[in-house]
């Protein structure tokens, strides 16, 4: 395997729900490289998104099935995160698989302290270390110019996009190695939705990017990679010239044709 | 294909409007070649002028079908099929509008053999192979309108005949040219007349490998016959 990630056969099912979201979701995650995740709504693309840093498991008693392997540092070995038990060990998951909701969360606080916040929970203590670190997430996240002059603001003064940004610059801060986006853009504007965009091409040199997103046209523009899914089953899976210009499911050219939805 | 109706239905109702427009032009076409043709054949130089005249109609379908390529894919940005379809129409179109080019091109030799005078011994090589190239042209449309890969293979493979005929007509005509000096403008005019129609051969050729994009998603242009075979 050369692939950060691994998702195999996974099942998986919602807390008291009687029948599985996931019905056995087979899916890499190549290295540096974007994947996207399409599908009408309920077709499971978010539950899948959610399980690949386990972020389900905040609220417990959903049942996995399969395996999702993640590469381990030294490049070679892979652990598989369903196997993980301890808190300790879900919150360095989710330090490594970073994941970007759909509506940007800012904290409560200074856009300085917003990064700052979760390196001090890492243990990062040196003013000048976690200083340097703001700055490289920020210029990372294409956000650095507009906000340098005042870090010392509340973050929830900035424009969606910019919050937006500022969350990407929060993930990232924390060195991860995978970027999850559960529909990153759907709540921006379009001049914002294309800032997020071109970040995304830029951030994919260093991380490995999973995106679930709704407007078919992203998946194409951005992903190298596109999954289709429909009713928690992966239909096709291939390179996203391939899925967009000649798919080879008749459900996937329906789909993203505008045949049904 | 035949994936059934967008849930637009606004876009079925332009990809009907565009393809409907692209047979129209076809059609219009294969008229154009056939009347150029037939004043050749028949020395008819009010029918050749009419010709020449009407080689704007296909200019004019030929901008509006690329206005309307252009509507969809702004207000619609097509995938897969749709994507091709509109690929192929805009390919196709181009194609038909420079064989619109070639009846003139034919329809001008009749006028300068009218003018000329001399007309040549026999016309009987350039009818055959006019009659052949017009079927492909004709068959060509009718795989695009039925998206039928199959006669768009059939139609490839009559190419080679086209351009057998083209090879006769032309060592025919140096013939007459070596027999009788006097002849030579009337067989340059037929030869060039001859090239029109290989060329409108080419072109159908053409349309017929936009059909195979379309239906299959395989771009097979640039291969040989034996190749293409294979990858149908």
């Amino acid at each position: 395997m050369s692939n950060m990630m691994e998702v195999q056969n996974l099942r998986f099912t919602y807390k008291g729900a009687a029948a599985p979201s996931l019905k056995g979701i087979s899916l890499p995650i190549e290295k540096n490289k974007v994947t996207a995740l399409i599908g009408p709504s309920g077709c499971g693309k978010s539950t899948l998104l959610r399980g690949m840093n386990r972020i389900h498991d905040l609220y417990p008693g959903h049942v996995y099935d399969g395996a999702i392997q993640l590469l381990n540092p030294d490049g070679e070995s892979y652990t598989d995160i369903l196997s993980l038990k301890k808190e300790a060990e879900m919150i360095r998951l989710r330090q490594r698989v970073g994941m970007i909701f759909q509506k940007p969360t800012p904290f409560p606080m200074t856009i300085y302290e917003n990064i700052a916040y979760g390196l001090k929970l890492s243990g990062v203590k040196k003013r000048a270390d976690i200083d340097e670190i703001v700055e490289n997430s920020l210029r990372d996240a294409a956000l650095w110019g507009e906000v340098k002059e005042r870090l010392n603001h509340d973050a929830r003064g900035l424009s969606g996009g910019q919050q937006q940004r500022l969350c990407i610059a929060r993930a990232i801060a924390l060195k991860p190695e995978v970027i999850l986006f559960d529909e990153p853009t759907s709540a921006l504007d379009p001049i914002s939705t294309l800032a997020i965009e071109e970040m995304i091409s830029v951030l994919r040199e260093s991380y490995s990017i999973c995106i679930v997103t709704h407007n078919m046209q992203q998946a194409a523009r951005i992903s190298d990679y596109t999954g289709f899914m429909y009713l928690g089953e992966m239909i096709e899976f291939d390179q996203t010239d391939n899925i967009f210009m000649k798919p080879s499911v008749k459900q996937t050219e329906d789909y993203i044709s505008g045949r049904f939805g | 294909m035949g994936s059934g109706e967008h849930i637009s239905h606004k876009f079925d109702e332009e990809v009907d409007e565009v393809t409907t427009s692209v047979l129209q032009m076809g059609g219009l076409v294969y008229q154009q070649i056939e009347s150029a043709v037939t004043a050749l054949l028949s020395c008819d130089k009010a029918l050749a002028e009419k010709v020449i005249e009407d080689d704007v109609k296909v200019n004019t379908l030929d901008v509006q079908i690329d206005e309307m390529c252009n509507r969809i894919i702004v207000m619609r940005q097509p995938t897969a099929t749709d994507l091709r379809l509109i690929m192929a129409i805009i390919k196709i179109t181009n194609d038909l509008e420079r064989m619109g080019d070639e009846a003139k091109r034919i329809a001008r030799q009749a006028i300068d053999l009218v003018k000329r005078g001399a007309l040549p011994d026999t016309f009987d090589c350039i009818e055959q192979m006019a009659n052949r190239v017009k079927e492909m042209l004709n068959r060509s449309l009718d795989a695009f309108a039925r998206k039928n890969v199959e006669d768009a293979f059939e139609v490839i493979g009559l190419d080679s005949k086209v351009d057998k005929d083209y090879e006769n007509l032309t060592r025919q005509q140096i013939t007459y040219m070596m027999e009788d000096p006097r002849k030579i403008h009337a067989s340059i005019d037929l030869l060039w007349s001859a090239r029109a129609l290989e060329r409108i051969g080419d072109r159908s050729c053409n349309i017929c490998e936009y059909v195979i994009y379309l239906v299959k998603g395989k771009d097979v242009r640039h291969i040989d016959l034996k190749d293409l075979e294979q990858h149908l």
